[in-house]
């Protein structure tokens, strides 16, 4: 038995637990358990009663064998008894219990919570400590509801002491991490964020989590945190090493400290007073500083806490993103890590570099380190080091690099570990479509990747170079030689069949002119794979050959013989037995008139986002957006889900028949949907589907110019028009990514709207519908640009009818003409009668200078360099805000398609972030502008943020647009 | 830098402490204890003392007979986390005097209520050592006198 037995041991329970451990197996164990279960069982249950002690030393038993993994289903009645005794050590024990085993019976929660009320109010600093612990571990609802109220109370009181300070911070954390609604901070907000000021670094140390925490939520309400957190951490930064005694820690002063401070600044903007940011610049660069001086220490932990500091600092300089200086300086101390002999620092530089490498003022300085963290891909021992090293030369990785990067991680795929090699796959999929310059590199890199990772390649990787290989002539003849010559090896994988039936299929006839590819060679070649192939594989060889028959008439026989025998034409599987009767049914009776065009060469796949993208991207799992959301996601954008062509299987045929609508396309079997029927609407047809019982736009148009000659002017009334509606603006902002929908509704009149807009010109339908069954009379409706608007937007309107029947609906039509840059919307007046009564209405009409946007596509690079270009401070429009809704990609896609801008692919070196480029046309002039949307996708729901940059050439614009787009989130 | 748990295990897997400070159901407990134990024994000394495991990192560093394992959120700070490991480490030591295993064992509550003392919810709570110390050391005297 151990010597050490602080306070007052038990020495019962130390006996139980040599027993325990003397024990040779688990069923001695089990039953030495049992039998103190059965005896404790009975002491509880006894009549004599225990004194404090025998409880203590019994729950602490059971405890114990709850700790070892056993369930245990009594005793916390005892436990709870042990609360209110005035013995400091059994409450103690009491509390430990609660702790560790509560559950939510709700008759023991009213008991715990009344003893916990009573050591609250004890005024025993021992006593409240406990009981705020026993609070901030079980952290349940029920506690939330009882003291969510006295603890900020407790927290802020002057009398209060440190100790109990520290935990009631911390304990609120918790609640309020739980119940965030029943922690209300309220008129504590001040005095709570004033504790970074305290004389206490351990009070500042507990409370700056609590202070980060409600910072998140409520950025605004806690910002004067910011200028407090960087004046103390400038004290902390510029200490000598010994100032802050006991919190010193290996010589470096309050490691703890400084990285929650720094964590705290990582919630907000850089600051925006001078002074502050000033100084903030500075702590910074003296934690750099430090980085490079000699260490004090030899020990580990010396080193380990300054380089806390230092990979938290340059987190910060990561999330600011603007100090180009610093972002160079800590790329170039994360480079020095990257040889570092210390495993940690070696993974820890991997990891931070890869976010540094999105970053523009950085990415240069992160490629210069390539062949280091090539190297450490081929060398380190540890494999999370090298899936670090992976990461990170997928994310520096940019046209300049990408063939020996790509080369490399080719490399390493023939050792990878097999619990990496998916995602690998993917990510060289990934870079060589991405980067490709000349796509027979692009051919070659995914064939590669099929030979040394077959089983890994998934679906959409060999779809992926279908698509692409079919919508580029000028690589065709190319790959159909290349993967010839890879299926010549004696063991090919079933992957490289698929690719190799299919390309051949198509363009065999490119290579067919070499005697060494003749068609008989390529048809034997493929034939022979054939026995080895799943049946999925088999049917696609099938379509193969009866594509190779009308390509080249004379493999006909020999591929018809291969089609009538049993194997095939009466294979027990019904997919191969039908291709196969029916392949040369259609091979005998066609004429080649007809086989031309039934087999005719696959047309292009409709461009889409890259289904390989969408798959790394689904390992995300959808965001929780309501169908309305995702269905207008849709309308708007197109069909964005581009994962569901499949070139695969049968529809190499199945494409080609799809340009005739009859079902006949059933004869050859398909099973899955022809890639040609699942184009995109045109952009035509988007604008018709919500309204679509006004008919169609224009008709109904020219309708409404025809009855203008009929219909009274617009009559004077003598009232003015109403001041808009208050709801006016929060209407508008429904509109900013789209052009059609409900403007208003009230009892008696819904207006929908619809607009068109191209250049500087747009067409706005607008439809009155009466929803009463009684007439509106008078009906009229005027436009107004009120102030400096007047000048810059030329609105016109058609009549209306002054009469609407109950129940109609009548058309108004709009042009608009942007003649410059504006800020405001025009107002549009509505008057009626309704029996008897005057309505009189203002709405904002839903015109933004978003809605004149020409999407503008272009590269990376030109992308950045114009961002460059636009970098004086006024051409700036910057704001960070909270997610309103569910980060989805794909309907945060359809919006910034929405707001008219073009969305740049592969521009952004990181791939959750976002950005556009268009112009807006005016008739004085053109705005170029080029927008940013950063997420924080990986925040938990709730405390996603965005931050939206947009730059201008025309100041105004920029800033306007940040407003308007801040809502649409 | 909200700790999610923390896990002292043997070097033949035996669980000496928990501490969870998210809400986890029991069997939610064993199944991600007994994954990271088997995941963390397997690792060679070396190797480096991160890992990434679901969605969460892992920290973790052996001392003698026992590992210490936390689990922290994807930004949080790995370095200042070995380091809490070490500072519970320097107390369990200064506490009971060269601390092992078995001080752990036979004495487990003890190791708790000095947890509490230094981390609460999952957040450092007091990070000097005499001013933990102190407030341990004040409540064995109180257990004394009563």
């Amino acid at each position: 038995m151990p010597a050490v037995s602080k306070g007052d041991g038990m020495r019962g329970l130390a006996v139980f637990i040599s027993d325990i451990r003397n024990c040779k197996s688990k069923e001695a164990e089990i039953k030495r358990i049992n039998k103190e279960l059965a005896n404790i069982r009975s002491k509880f249950k006894g009549d004599k009663a225990l004194d404090g002690y025998s409880k203590k030393k019994y729950v602490c038993k059971l405890l114990f064998i709850f700790l070892l993994g056993h369930d245990i289903d009594f005793g916390h009645m005892e436990a709870v008894n042990l609360l209110s005794s005035n013995k400091y050590t059994e409450k103690q024990i009491g509390y430990l219990f609660i702790s560790v085993l509560v559950n939510s019976n709700s008759e023991l929660i009213r008991l715990i919570n009344n003893a916990i009320k009573n050591d609250l109010s004890s005024r025993n600093p021992t006593f409240m400590c406990l009981a705020l612990h026993c609070i901030a571990n079980v952290g349940s609802r029920e506690m939330a509801e009882a003291f969510a109220g006295e603890i900020p109370r407790i927290l802020v009181a002057g009398d209060t002491m440190d100790s109990v300070k520290q935990s009631a911070a911390l304990c609120l954390l918790r609640l309020y991490r739980t119940s965030p609604d029943l922690v209300l901070m309220g008129e504590w907000t001040s005095r709570v964020v004033h504790l970074l000021n305290d004389q206490h670094m351990g009070v500042v140390t507990a409370a700056i989590s609590l202070i980060t925490c409600l910072s998140q939520k409520n950025p605004e309400e806690f910002k004067t945190c910011v200028s407090l957190a960087v004046s103390r951490l400038s004290r902390i930064v510029s200490s000598a090493s010994t100032d802050l005694q006991d919190y010193t820690y290996y010589f470096v002063p309050a490691p703890w400290l400084s990285c929650k401070l720094l964590r705290l600044l990582q919630c907000y903007p850089p600051p925006e007073d001078g002074a502050v940011k000033g100084r903030l610049v500075e702590c910074l660069e003296t934690i750099l500083n430090k980085a490079q001086e000699p260490p004090k220490s030899k020990k580990v932990q010396h080193s380990n806490a300054k380089n806390a500091i230092l990979f938290e600092a340059i987190a910060l300089i990561i999330h600011y993103d603007s100090e180009p200086n610093l972002l160079v300086r800590a790329c170039n101390q994360l480079g020095q890590f990257l040889q570092h002999r210390e495993t940690n620092l070696r993974y820890l530089a991997l990891e931070s570099m890869c976010t540094l490498a999105s970053s523009e003022f950085s990415h240069e300085a992160v490629k210069t380190h390539i062949e280091t963290v090539i190297n450490a891909l081929k060398t380190e021992r540890d494999v999370s080091v090298r899936q670090r090293a992976a990461d990170l030369l997928y994310a520096m990785c940019d046209r300049s690099n990408a063939k020996q990067i790509v080369a490399e991680m080719l490399s390493y795929l023939e050792t990878a570990d097999y619990s990496i090699r998916e995602e690998m796959v993917l990510k060289v999929a990934i870079l060589a479509e991405k980067y490709a310059v000349d796509y027979s590199w692009y051919v070659d890199t995914i064939l590669n990747l099929i030979r040394i990772a077959g089983d890994y390649v998934s679906e959409e990787v060999w779809y992926r170079v279908i698509q692409i290989v079919i919508n580029r002539d000028d690589v065709q003849g190319y790959a159909a030689k290349t993967v010839f010559e890879a299926l010549q090896a004696p063991a090919c994988h079933e992957n490289m069949v698929k690719v190799g039936g299919y390309i051949l299929g198509e363009f065999g006839n490119l290579i067919a002119g070499d005697p060494r590819s003749s068609p008989l060679v390529q048809f034997n070649l493929l034939h022979s794979k054939f026995h080895l192939c799943s049946v999925p594989t088999r049917a696609l060889l099938l379509s193969a050959y009866i594509k190779f028959i009308n390509l080249f008439p004379e493999t006909k026989p020999t591929i018809q013989e291969v089609l009538r025998c049993d194997s095939q034409i009466r294979n027990s599987d019904v997919e191969l037995q039908q291709r196969a009767v029916e392949y040369l049914k259609l091979s005998s009776i066609a004429s080649t008139d007809v086989l031309a065009t039934v087999l005719e060469e696959m047309p292009p796949f409709p461009e889409r986002e890259s289904s390989i993208l969408a798959k790394l991207k689904k390992k995300k799992g959808p965001g929780a957006v309501s169908g309305n959301e995702l269905e207008e996601g849709k309308r708007e954008g197109g069909e964005l889900n581009g994962a569901g062509e499949r070139p695969g299987d049968s529809s190499a045929i199945g494409a080609s028949n799809a340009s005739t609508p009859s079902p006949s396309a059933d004869l050859l079997g398909l099973r899955s949907a022809a890639p040609v029927s699942a184009a995109p609407p045109s952009a035509g047809s988007l604008l018709v589907d919500v309204f679509s019982e006004a008919g169609p736009a224009a008709p109904a148009a020219g309708a409404n110019d025809d009855g203008f000659l009929s219909s009274a002017p617009p009559s004077v009334v003598s009232e003015d028009p109403a001041p808009p509606l208050p709801e006016s603006d929060e209407l508008l902002n429904k509109f900013v990514c789209k052009n059609n929908g409900v403007l208003f509704e009230n009892q008696l009149l819904q207006i929908g709207v619809k607009s068109e807009y191209r250049q500087n010109l747009g067409r706005m339908y607008l439809f009155y519908g009466n929803k009463t069954s009684v007439q509106f009379v008078n009906f009229t409706t005027t436009v107004s640009c009120p102030g400096e608007l007047q000048s810059q937007l030329n609105v016109q309107l058609k009549p209306v009818d002054p009469l609407v029947e109950g129940g109609a609906q009548v058309q108004q039509v709009i042009n608009i003409e942007c003649l410059t840059v504006f800020s405001d919307a025009p107002l549009l007046n509505i008057k009626f009668r309704y029996g008897g009564a005057l309505q009189n209405l203002t709405l904002k009409l839903p015109v933004a200078i978003n809605k004149f946007f020409q999407p503008t596509e272009m590269s990376s690079h030109d992308f950045f360099q114009r961002w460059k270009q636009l970098s004086q401070p006024q051409q700036e429009a910057q704001k960070i805000f909270k997610a309103n809704h569910a980060m989805d990609t794909e309907v945060l896609k359809a919006k910034l398609l929405g707001l008219g801008t073009a969305l740049l692919e592969k521009v952004d070196p990181n791939p959750d972030n976002f950005v556009c480029a268009g112009v807006i046309q005016t008739k004085a002039q053109q705005v170029g502008c080029l927008l940013r949307l950063e997420p924080n996708a990986q925040a938990q729901p709730g405390e996603q943020m965005y931050r939206l940059t947009l730059r201008s050439s025309k100041d105004t614009v920029a800033k306007r647009l940040c407003e308007l787009l801040a809502e649409q989130f | 830098m909200l700790m999610q748990f923390m896990l002292l295990f043997s070097r033949q897997g035996k669980l000496r402490l928990q501490k969870w400070y998210v809400p986890l159901s029991d069997k939610e407990k064993k199944k991600i204890t007994r994954e990271l134990v088997q995941t963390v024994l397997a690792r060679k000394p070396k190797m480096c003392s991160f890992l990434e495991w679901r969605d969460l990192k892992i920290v973790y560093k052996r001392y003698a007979s026992l590992y210490f394992c936390c689990a922290i959120e994807d930004q949080d700070n790995e370095l200042i986390t070995l380091e809490i490991i070490h500072r519970y480490v320097e107390l369990l030591d200064k506490y009971f005097g060269s601390v092992c295993e078995l001080d752990i064992i036979f004495n487990f509550e003890k190791a708790y209520f000095i947890l509490d003392e230094f981390l609460l919810g999952g957040e450092a709570q007091e990070t000097s050592k005499k001013n933990v110390l102190k407030a341990i050391e004040q409540a064995d005297l109180l257990q004394e006198v009563n």
